[in-house]
C-alpha cells in the first residue's frame, strides 16, 4: 500500500483542463446527482408518468377521440399532456432541493451559477423526454396512430427544450414564494404560449402529412423562441438564486 | 416627509385640462363615422388606453433590467407602477374594444391575433401580481418582479407573432369575412387630429398617474422603514 497524496492528481487536471470543460463538468455533476437520486426513488417520474396517462384518459371522454377527430386534435392532447406532466415534474424537481437544503448546498458550491440552471435544466429535459418516450408508444397503441415521424420527434425535442428552458428558470422562482406549487403554472404557461401554439401547429402538420414548407415557420419559431430563452435564462439566473 | 412637488401639481392640472379637451374633442369635433356611428368614438380613447398599456409594460421592462444592474429600490417602485396602472388601462382597452366589436363586428370577441395577445398580456400582468404576493422579503420580491418583467416583456412579441402566423395559414371565417369589413376606416383630418390629441393626452395620464404611484411607493417604503425602527 503506498500512500500516494490524494488530492494532488485532481488539483493537477483541474488547473489544466480548460474552463469550458470544467463548465461541462460541473453541469454533468447535477445532472448525475439528479438521475440517481431519481433512479432510486422513482417518485418523480412515475408521478409525472400516471399523471400523463390520466390526463390522456380524461381527453378520452372529454372530447370523444374517434377516429375523426383524432386527426386534428392529437397535436393538442399530446401537447397539453406533456404540459401538465412538465409542470408536475418542474415543481417536484425544485422543491425537492429546497425542502432539503440542497439548494444552499449547491449555491455554496464553487461552481458558476448558471451551471446549476443548466444542470438542472438538463435534468428536467431529461425527465421531461422520458415521460414522452413512454406517452408517445403508449398514445400510438390506444389510438392506433403511429406517432414515429422524425420530424415529429424533433418538434417534441424543440418544445420540450424551450419549455423546459423556461420552467426550469421559473420554477426557481416560484419554489421560493408562499403560495410555490400553485404559482408555477401560472406564471409559466402565459409565457410558454408561443411554444404550445408552434408545436402544437408543427405537431399537427406532421401528423397530416403537410408539406415541409407549411410546417417550417413553426419550426423556425420553436428554435428562435428556444435560443431567445436559453439566453435570457441564462443571464438572469444569478439574480434568482442570490442571497 | 417631503410635500408634493410643484411640477406635480402642474402636471395634475395640464393633464386634467388636456382630458377635458380630448373628450369635447372626441364627442363633438371628431365627424361621425359613416358606415360604424356613434360607436366609432370609443376608437380614440381605446386606442390611447392600449397605448398606456404597452407603454407600462416597456418601462416596466426598463425599470427592470435598471433594478437588476443597480439593486436600487427605487427601480423597483417604478416597476410596480408601470405595471399596476398598465393592469387598470389595458383592462379598460379590452372593455372598450369589446363595446366597439360588438357594435361593427358584430361580436364581442374573435380570437384575433391582437385580441388574442392581449388577454394574454392581460394574465401575465396578473400572473406578476401574484408572483410578488407570494414574496415576503422585499429585496428579493424587487428581484423577481424585475426579472418576470423583462421576461414577459420578450414573450409578449414573440406570443403576437405566433398568433399571426397561426391566423395566416388558418383564416377565421366568422361572420366578418374580409380585411374591410373588420371595421377599419380612412381618417379625415378631423378624425387624425382627435385621434393624435387622445394618444397626447393618455401619455400626460400615464405620466401623471406614474409619478403619483412612484410618490406614494417611495412614501409606502419610508412608512416601513419607520416601522421597522420604532419596533426595534
Amino acid at each position: 500500500m503506498h500512500t500516494v497524496p490524494q488530492t494532488e492528481k485532481p488539483l493537477v487536471t483541474q488547473k489544466d483542463a480548460s474552463s469550458a470543460a470544467r463548465f461541462t463538468h460541473s453541469v454533468w455533476a447535477i445532472v448525475w446527482k439528479d438521475l440517481a437520486a431519481e433512479l432510486r426513488s422513482r417518485e418523480l417520474l412515475s408521478s409525472m408518468l400516471v399523471f400523463a396517462l390520466l390526463v390522456i384518459l380524461v381527453f378520452n371522454f372529454a372530447l370523444e377521440l374517434d377516429a375523426q377527430a383524432r386527426a386534428t386534435i392529437t397535436g393538442g392532447v399530446l401537447w397539453v399532456t406533456f404540459a401538465f406532466a412538465g409542470t408536475l415534474g418542474l415543481n417536484r424537481s425544485m422543491a425537492v432541493e429546497k425542502d432539503r437544503g440542497c439548494l444552499d448546498g449547491l449555491l455554496l458550491a464553487p461552481v458558476d451559477r448558471s451551471a446549476i440552471y443548466f444542470g438542472k435544466a438538463a435534468g428536467n429535459l431529461i425527465f421531461m423526454l422520458i415521460v414522452e418516450a413512454i406517452v408517445l408508444p403508449v398514445y400510438s397503441v390506444l389510438y392506433n396512430v403511429n406517432l414515429f415521424i422524425p420530424g415529429l420527434l424533433a418538434v417534441i425535442l424543440l418544445g420540450s427544450v424551450g419549455y423546459v428552458a423556461v420552467g426550469t428558470l421559473l420554477s426557481s422562482m416560484a419554489v421560493q414564494t408562499r403560495t410555490r406549487d400553485v404559482l408555477l403554472p401560472i406564471l409559466l404557461f402565459p409565457l410558454v404560449i408561443p411554444v404550445l401554439i408552434a408545436a402544437v401547429k408543427a405537431s399537427t402538420g406532421y401528423l397530416q402529412g403537410m408539406l415541409y414548407a407549411d410546417i417550417q415557420p413553426w419550426i423556425n419559431l420553436l428554435i428562435v423562441y428556444d435560443v431567445i430563452f436559453i439566453a435570457v435564462a441564462f443571464m438572469v439566473f444569478d439574480y434568482i438564486v442570490e442571497e | 416627509m417631503e410635500s408634493r412637488p410643484r411640477a406635480l401639481t402642474i402636471l395634475d392640472i395640464a393633464t386634467i385640462l388636456l382630458f377635458i379637451i380630448a373628450v369635447g374633442l372626441v364627442f363633438f369635433y371628431a365627424p361621425m363615422e359613416a358606415v360604424m356611428g356613434q360607436v366609432q368614438r370609443v376608437f380614440y380613447f381605446h386606442v390611447a388606453n392600449a397605448w398606456v398599456g404597452m407603454l407600462g409594460f416597456l418601462v416596466a421592462a426598463i425599470a427592470g433590467v435598471a433594478f437588476l444592474r443597480t439593486s436600487n429600490r427605487k427601480w423597483d417602485i417604478v416597476g410596480l407602477a408601470a405595471i399596476e396602472i398598465s393592469f387598470v388601462f389595458f383592462f379598460i382597452a379590452i372593455a372598450s374594444g369589446s363595446i366597439w366589436a360588438r357594435g361593427s363586428w358584430g361580436t364581442w370577441w374573435t380570437w384575433d391575433p391582437r385580441l388574442t395577445t392581449s388577454a394574454i398580456v392581460e394574465l401575465v400582468y396578473a400572473a406578476y401580481f401574484m408572483l410578488r404576493q407570494g414574496i415576503e422579503d422585499p429585496d428579493r420580491r424587487a428581484r423577481f418582479g424585475a426579472v418576470y418583467a423583462v421576461l414577459s416583456f420578450i414573450s409578449v412579441p414573440i406570443t403576437f407573432i405566433s398568433i399571426r402566423i397561426f391566423r395566416t395559414i388558418h383564416p377565421v371565417i366568422l361572420g366578418i369575412g374580409s380585411a374591410g369589413a373588420e371595421g377599419s376606416f380612412d381618417m379625415t383630418p378631423k378624425m387624425l387630429l382627435t385621434f393624435m390629441f387622445s394618444l397626447l393626452t393618455f401619455s400626460f395620464v400615464f405620466a401623471d398617474l406614474l409619478w403619483h404611484r412612484i410618490r406614494l411607493g417611495s412614501l409606502a417604503d419610508q412608512a416601513e422603514n419607520l416601522k421597522m425602527k420604532v419596533l426595534e
